[in-house]
């Protein structure tokens, strides 16, 4: 499905194209518009919302997983309030003069969600055996309620063409038109789902119960400080391509549970591909459903995916 | 009304209708306007704090086109019309505190906008708040006699009314309401003649702007009002509705968004390549907008653009490209001028 979708979202827009005169070598490139909707405007499009889509939903299943909180997100944490505070201040304090052709932005909020990130980290190695995991949670529900009111601090200080631009980044947006800015956290990214790939016993262990897990010889120290890190540097990084595209990181994770069933082997590799093509869809649905101008992919996320989960929801339990 | 119903609606019939119709909201309407043509000149009774009377302002009818743009301004814009001159005004919006400045009511200021940067004089102004953030404390502390505000500012309308406060409420829209703000503006704040003559010109610097540019090929040109620097990401333009449209089309451009009733569209980057403007204008406004030369190479990734092809990727900058206030002419002219360089050669 995910394969399906990627391959024919590039082909729709609001424009018609002709494939084969986009594949056309004959024409100079930059004369041949087609070929520039396809490769400039649409690909990148698609390609950073399966990696955003993708990276939120594995990031919701990680978290979800580890504090036993069907409510957790990737923002549970304050990782994307981090980012969106770092966001916030370079629009704010005009900081976003390009470096070197790429916009200062992704790297601030990147660093904005590792700065909450390794709050994050002190606070789960702070944490001593016996103490449970919702005072991690608690922990992170304060972490982002107060990054959430210095980001409002901030903005009160920025122009009110700031504050419009800062809103405008909140919503999201997927349109990235350049390869660059979908590869530099495509490492990151590798990086943390390639530690989450050796999680998935120990998450459908933790998911039990801590002294399950540690009874069958887990280290869950250890494995939640590399899930929650690793869990972390995915949203930060996705949020860093898209802004933060709400509703994928805590919805997708139960849709995908819904369809699979609870196996970690299966529920993972499943949120990564959903998340992807879910959110490839949601952008779909966004740039073309609403006229030339379009619409912010965050708002269609929840429209299109709330009633989904409440139809899938009512169909299981009927 | 049996006769209306046993007999069918002939053509002449509803030309009747509609000629009854047009007799009876005609004089409503006119009446409306007089009243306000009227109510600055009975404002002259009270006199100025010097005894100059007034009363000679609102004589002079004015012949200008553009004077009956108040047909199209809502009537609650008048609703205060009756009321005395204003002497203590509070002006939070950055358009209408330079209309004030330029009608010659500047120093009935008390206070100022927080975004309120022109003309220089408003920086010995106190600040109160703006669009988000009015500090009511403090204008009422200010004890003013008219308090301009956003007519979407309905907190505060409700607070100024309790506290027995009059206000104006102002609109942002097309650039035929600047005229007309100032028109009526003036006429409650009390110097009518000075605002009427202030609409004037600016009615007939457009007008010259437009005859200059009439004969020239008109480009398809995207009018783009925010972008994140050194990317393509979070274009913002001008659709086909509001001042900068109506300053683009003054200015001898079509839009390549007229189509897209908004006044503000979010461009990805398959809207621009499709939509394939000759020439982009970049308005830039901010405090200090950086613009390094680097930037506009952020353009060169959607080189089938004519625009890009061409290298026809203007930068103007200044504040008032973006303040629909008294120097939307002069705005205008210089995207003109960029426009048609050969024209205003």
């Amino acid at each position: 499905m995910a394969i399906v979708v990627c391959t024919l979202a590039p082909l729709v827009g609001t424009t018609a194209i002709s494939l084969s005169r986009a594949f056309d070598r004959t024409i100079a490139f930059a004369d041949n518009v087609d070929a520039q909707v396809f490769f400039v405007a649409r690909l990148p499009r698609v390609l950073a919302a399966v990696l955003v889509g993708g990276a939120f939903a594995v990031a919701g299943v990680v978290f979800q997983a580890f504090l036993r909180n069907p409510l957790a997100s990737p923002d549970t944490l304050g990782v994307s309030s981090g980012a969106t505070l770092g966001a916030v201040v370079v629009i704010t304090f005009h900081l976003d003069t390009a470096f070197g052709g790429m916009s200062a932005l992704p790297v601030a909020s990147f660093a904005g969600s590792a700065g909450a990130l390794g709050v994050v980290y002190l606070m789960s190695v702070a944490r001593r055996r016996g103490t449970s995991s919702t005072v991690l949670l608690l922990g992170g529900v304060a972490l982002s309620a107060f990054l959430g009111a210095l980001n409002r601090l901030v903005q009160v200080i920025g122009d009110y063409t700031d504050v419009f631009r800062s809103m405008r980044w909140m919503m999201g947006s997927l349109d990235v038109g350049s390869y660059r800015d979908i590869v530099v956290p495509l490492v990151p990214m590798i990086l943390a789902l390639a530690a989450i790939a050796t999680l998935p016993r120990v998450l459908d262990l933790v998911s039990l119960g801590e002294p399950a897990a540690e009874s069958r010889g887990v280290d869950v120290r250890k494995a939640e400080r590399v899930a929650l890190v690793s869990a972390s540097l995915l949203t930060g990084s996705a949020v860093s391509i898209g802004g933060p595209v709400p509703f994928v990181g805590i919805i997708v994770p139960h849709i995908v549970r819904l369809i699979v069933g609870a196996d970690h082997r299966l529920v993972l590799p499943a949120a990564l591909l959903f998340g992807g093509s879910f959110l490839v869809l949601c952008d779909l649905l966004a740039r073309t459903a609403f006229g030339p101008a379009g619409m912010p992919v965050g708002a269609v996320t929840a429209l299109i995916g709330g009633p989904f989960f409440l139809w899938l929801l009512f169909r299981k339990f009927r | 009304m049996a006769a209306v119903q046993k007999v069918p609606l002939t053509r002449r019939g509803a030309l009747i209708v509609l000629a009854l119709a047009i007799a009876t909201i005609v004089p409503v309407r006119s009446v409306r306007l007089q009243a306000d043509r009227v109510s600055p000149a009975k404002a002259g009774h009270y006199g100025d704090a010097d005894g100059t009377p007034r009363r000679h302002e609102d004589t002079k009818p004015s012949h200008q086109p553009g004077n009956d743009l108040r047909a199209f301004v809502p009537s609650w814009r008048f609703q205060t019309a009756t009321a005395v001159e204003a002497r203590r005004i509070v002006s939070i919006i950055p358009a209408t505190t330079e209309m004030l400045f330029a009608m010659g009511a500047g120093d009935r200021l008390v206070a100022v906008g927080s975004y309120d940067r022109y003309p220089p004089d408003v920086e010995k102004l106190p600040r109160v708040g703006a669009l988000l953030d009015p500090n009511v404390e403090r204008i009422l502390a200010l004890k003013p006699d008219l308090v301009v505000l956003y007519g979407t500012q309905t907190d505060l309308r409700t607070q100024l009314e309790r506290a027995g406060v009059p206000f104006y409420p102002y609109v942002h829209r097309g650039l035929p309401d600047v005229t007309g703000t100032i028109r009526s503006l003036g006429a409650r704040v009390g110097v009518a003649a000075q605002a009427n003559a202030l609409a004037d010109r600016i009615e007939q610097q457009l007008a010259r702007i437009r005859a200059r540019v009439a004969r020239s090929p008109k480009p398809k040109t995207l009018l783009v009002f925010g972008r994140e620097p050194g990317t393509l990401r979070g274009i913002d333009a001008s659709g086909g509705v509001g001042f900068l449209h109506d300053m683009l089309e003054t200015a001898g451009g079509v839009n390549v968004l007229a189509d897209v009733k908004q006044q503000s569209v979010m461009m990805s980057s398959e809207l621009v390549l499709t939509r394939a403007p000759e020439v982009i204008v970049e308005l830039r406004y901010g405090r200090g907008d950086p613009v390094p030369r680097d930037d506009l190479k952020a353009w060169d990734a959607l080189a089938s653009v004519p625009a890009v092809k061409n290298r026809n990727i203007l930068v103007l900058q200044g504040e008032e490209f973006v303040v629909p206030g008294p120097r939307v002419a002069d705005a205008t002219m210089k995207l003109a001028a960029v426009l048609h360089p050969l024209a205003f050669r």
